[in-house]
């Protein structure tokens, strides 16, 4: 019983140094921090090319994977060191994280089912497909 | 709470805690992996019904105005200070959890009060938003806003928006009204009395998973 800041059902304690932990914390905010900023330098990268003319639909894609890709760091880092998840016992760990693993079906398979139903109906019916180019003037604001 | 119950161990009915933490803490993760489900459900289904329309609203002009800032375009600006604002709410509470832990009772008070303000902050932001939007036309049902490639949009963007954003910010609220509820416990000193903090630490849990939340919100409305 050293240190009785637990609940009985916590038979050991995981010391957090204090000083470890500031520097831990420390480094993840700005990690984050950093992150964001990049997110949003492609995000401006992202707009700048949609503003010249014809933009690159591969290039825009790609910037758009690597936003994906550092989203999911960030909420790496969130789930791990601020809300503790990687200091807890592993098989606690695998309770929570497996099911989260149906989302790779549940995105994959619901976006490639919205791709293909868009593919379909502008095959088929083609007076599905939104009307040529309505100049987006101010006129046209206001309706549905 | 089970925790009273010193002579008595049938913590989980086997005697013990498998996994070394208590159980109000295991059932706060299994229903935040739930709510996850439940926010990737509106997201996925947001995702679907994008991949399904030939064209749909840019973000960078819808979401380009800040407060004070007249009619400037300004991409990004205000969803930028929201996203900055709920990271440094969500430092504070870990702070406050760890001032828990070492039942720093005035640490809990300071770092939950920076907490509170932080998560009043953001739905001030998320009001300020929808209002300009609303005056911008707006709403669930209505959408001024054209695709990007200028033709005329539906309505989904706007429902989506407005019914995401909505949930989270729902959330963000009653991530506030708990916090403050574990403030008033803090000062009245019912944790002091129990021995731990470990409230804190549950109610900290939800707060990071409404950050978890908007990271991924951001990413889905305002960037891709």
């Amino acid at each position: 019983m050293e240190t009785q800041l637990v609940s009985p059902e916590i038979t050991f304690h995981q010391h957090h140094d204090d000083v470890e932990f500031k520097r831990r914390v420390r480094k993840t905010t700005i990690l984050l921090s950093i992150i964001t900023l990049i997110e949003l330098a492609i995000g401006l990268t992202i707009y700048t090319i949609h503003k010249g003319g014809h933009p690159n639909a591969t290039l825009v894609l790609m910037f758009k994977g690597m936003v994906c890709i550092l989203t999911l760091a960030k909420a790496y880092y969130i789930v791990s060191v601020f809300m503790h998840l990687g200091d807890e016992i592993r098989n606690m760990i695998m309770t929570v994280v497996v099911p989260l693993l149906l989302f790779v079906w549940f995105i994959a398979a619901f976006l490639i089912d919205g791709n293909s139903y868009k593919n379909l109906r502008n095959r088929y019916h083609q007076e599905h497909v939104e009307k040529a180019p309505v100049k987006a003037a101010e006129e046209s604001h206001g309706k549905d | 709470m089970s925790t009273t119950a010193a002579t008595q161990t049938k913590w989980w009915n086997g005697g013990r805690s498998p996994f070394n933490v208590e159980y109000g803490k295991l059932m706060m993760w299994y229903f935040l992996m739930s709510d996850a489900f439940t926010f990737g459900a509106f997201l996925i289904s947001y995702g679907t019904v994008r991949f399904s329309s030939n064209s749909w609203p840019d973000p960078n002009h819808v979401f380009n105005a800040f407060p004070g800032a007249g009619t400037a375009n300004l991409p990004l600006a205000f969803v930028s200070l929201m996203t900055f604002i709920l990271i440094i709410s969500s430092v504070t509470m870990v702070l406050a959890v760890h001032a828990g832990h070492n039942g720093d009772k005035r640490g809990v008070a300071k770092w939950l009060i920076w907490t509170i303000i932080g998560g009043l902050a953001f739905l001030s932001c998320q009001a300020w938003e929808w209002t300009h939007l609303h005056h911008e036309g707006a709403w669930w049902g209505r959408n001024p806003f054209p695709n990007a490639d200028g033709t005329i949009a539906s309505t989904n963007f706007t429902n989506f928006f407005f019914t995401i954003t909505g949930f989270h910010g729902f959330h963000v609220f009653s991530g506030v009204v708990i916090n403050c509820i574990m403030l008033t416990m803090n000062l009245k000193g019912v944790f002091e009395r129990r021995g731990h903090y470990l409230m804190i630490e549950k109610a900290g849990l939800y707060w990071h998973f409404v950050d978890l939340v908007w990271v991924f919100v951001f990413l889905c409305f305002y960037l891709i």
